[in-house]
């Protein structure tokens, strides 16, 4: 046994051992290449292109979805200002019609008032005159009767004249 | 812990040398006291035993020794002056020492120290068919003549189990993502080894090479793989240590050599040879950047072997400890400092895969950058041309 001996072997390539590793090694990477390393690269590749085209589309979806989110907040405000505006319309021509309705009413109930106070006062008139009428048919008859009655002696005619002829005596 | 242990005892058996001598070595292990009274004659070698175990070997020894070593048998094929000769390494009856002799073809060989030689006609006084001559430093040097060995050895072995295991293991991984669709989330395997696929693709080769890194991706995660699944077998009870061993980086470096220099572009070699210092220079610039281009490849080679075969004899020194000191005292610390040193060798196998695509990568950058891109060296380029 000689260790310098070994240890030239050792620090000496063996022309088996080259041969031999060279031909696996050229043979494993023709074989590896093209039934290993090109399905598994590619695999791997197609993954990785799969997952960033996924998160590229997941955020163009999130653009989106946030695009439609303000969309959908600024049609909300429109609706909500239209919904404003319709409703104050609405109430300014509920006051409108009210306030027309209150005025022709009035100027109706005026009206009314007036052509009913007129008539009052036709009437009223038509009234008094007939009554007028009456007490002066009345007051003839009245003075009819009573100038028969009183000028039916002459007692009483000369009574009359004395109690007339007092009467101008007190004044 | 178990298994580290009665590895290394194995290895240690397998290691000895003289028949009478193993016997004794055996009853070290079952009692020190035996062994004490032995320690004079004979000193344990830790050194060769550290170096055996992260060796090649032809035969995939499990334990025993000698002639009643359990071994799997595996392929010697030898390319000689008669032709390719093919024969199993069980025919050499586990000697590594030269003294037994197979004839095949009509050539005789031998295993000595699991290189294997054309035999002597007739033995040495040790009984060795080989012609060794020892020199004043005690190096040795054998003068038989050796066959080109293409053999099927452990390490050739392991590297055949770990292609099949990464094929496997790969397709079905791909099958998955064609059963499951791309859009489910990985399972299982699946789910252990896509972050590691997607790390080499986008953190070693995207980083490091740029726009154009795709078409390196699948050499990228082949070496990083092979270099992982061989670094983890490596540590492994029985295993072989096949990153560890300067062949297997030697052709990975070669790989990373040849594809980053096919690949450099204009800029890369005028980098080297047109590079941006006065003319006067040049003659000590070209060679250095020349230079550079193999001292690149070569330290990834040097790296990965002196790490993994570094760790795999710190681990085995640390087993050896017990029978350096001859105590069973010491074992406990020795197991849980090499139990210690093999959670670090876990975390070194990942480091050394990533470390040598890493560089790889880097270097396969250097030469396809486009220096359109480099906004600082081209400003560089300009305040040069100003100062010429």
């Amino acid at each position: 046994m000689n260790s310098l001996f070994i240890l030239a072997s050792l620090i000496e390539p063996g022309i088996g051992l080259i041969f031999w590793t060279a031909v696996t090694f050229i043979l494993l990477l023709v074989l590896l290449g093209k039934y290993a390393w090109k399905p598994i690269l590619s695999a791997i590749k197609t993954r990785e292109d799969g997952i960033t085209k996924a998160l590229a589309s997941a955020e163009s979806a999130l653009n989106d979805m946030r695009e439609l989110k303000s969309n959908n907040e600024r049609i909300l405000n429109e609706a909500r200002n239209e919904r404003d505006n319709l409703i104050k319309e609405a109430r300014d021509a509920k006051d409108a019609i009210i306030n027309e309705a209150k005025s022709k009413a009035q100027k109706d109930a005026d009206r009314i008032i007036a052509s009913a106070r007129e008539q009052i006062t036709n009437e009223k008139n038509a009234a008094v005159t007939e009554l007028k009428n009456q007490v002066a048919t009345l007051s003839i008859e009245i003075a009819e009767k009573i100038l028969r009655s009183e000028l039916s002696s002459d007692e009483k005619q000369k009574a009359l004249v004395s109690n007339l002829m007092k009467d101008v005596n007190l004044n | 812990m178990v298994f580290a242990l009665f590895f290394s005892f194995s290895l240690k058996i397998s290691a000895s040398e003289p028949t009478e001598h193993e016997t004794e070595e055996q009853q070290a292990v079952v009692g020190h006291e035996e062994a004490s009274a032995e320690k004079s004659k004979k000193g344990l070698d830790i050194a060769a035993i550290a170096f055996e175990h992260i060796l090649d070997a032809h035969s995939w020894h499990l334990f025993g020794d000698g002639h009643d070593a359990v071994a799997i048998p595996l392929p010697v094929i030898l390319k000689t002056d008669n032709g390719i000769v093919t024969f199993m390494s069980s025919e050499f009856h586990h000697d590594v020492h030269g003294t037994h002799v197979v004839e095949k073809n009509g050539l005789r060989f031998v295993n000595y120290e699991e290189s294997i030689y054309l035999a002597s006609e007739t033995p040495n006084e040790h009984g060795q068919y080989l012609n060794i001559e020892k020199n004043d430093k005690g190096e040795t040097t054998v003068l038989n003549p050796a066959p080109l060995d293409f053999s099927i050895t452990k390490n050739v072995t392991q590297l055949f189990l770990s292609a099949i295991v990464l094929f496997l293991l790969f397709t079905s991984v791909a099958k998955a993502y064609k059963k499951q669709g791309v859009t489910s989330a990985p399972k299982g395997k699946q789910s252990f080894l896509e972050p590691l696929i997607v790390f080499v693709r986008d953190d070693l080769a995207k980083t490091n090479i740029g726009p154009n890194s795709e078409k390196f991706v699948p050499y990228l995660l082949t070496v990083f793989f092979l270099i992982l699944i061989n670094n983890i077998f490596g540590l492994i009870p029985f295993s072989a240590n096949l990153t560890g061993n300067i062949a297997f980086t030697l052709v990975l470096s070669v790989g990373t050599f040849i594809l980053t220099n096919i690949n450099g572009n204009k800029h890369y070699w005028s980098h080297i040879f047109l590079p941006h210092a006065p003319k006067a220079i040049w003659p000590i610039l070209i060679p250095i950047e020349v230079f550079g281009i193999l001292t690149k490849p070569f330290a990834l080679m040097i790296r990965l072997f002196a790490n993994i075969a570094a760790g795999h004899i710190i681990i085995i020194s640390l087993i050896g400890l017990i029978f350096i000191f001859e105590s069973i005292y010491i074992a406990p610390v020795s197991v849980a400092f090499s139990l210690f040193i093999d959670i670090l060798e876990v975390l070194v196998a990942f480091l050394q895969a990533y470390i040598f695509t890493m560089l790889t990568s880097l270097f396969i950058g250097a030469a396809v950058a486009d220096p359109h891109d480099d906004g600082a060296h081209k400003n560089e380029d300009e305040h040069l041309a100003v100062k010429h």
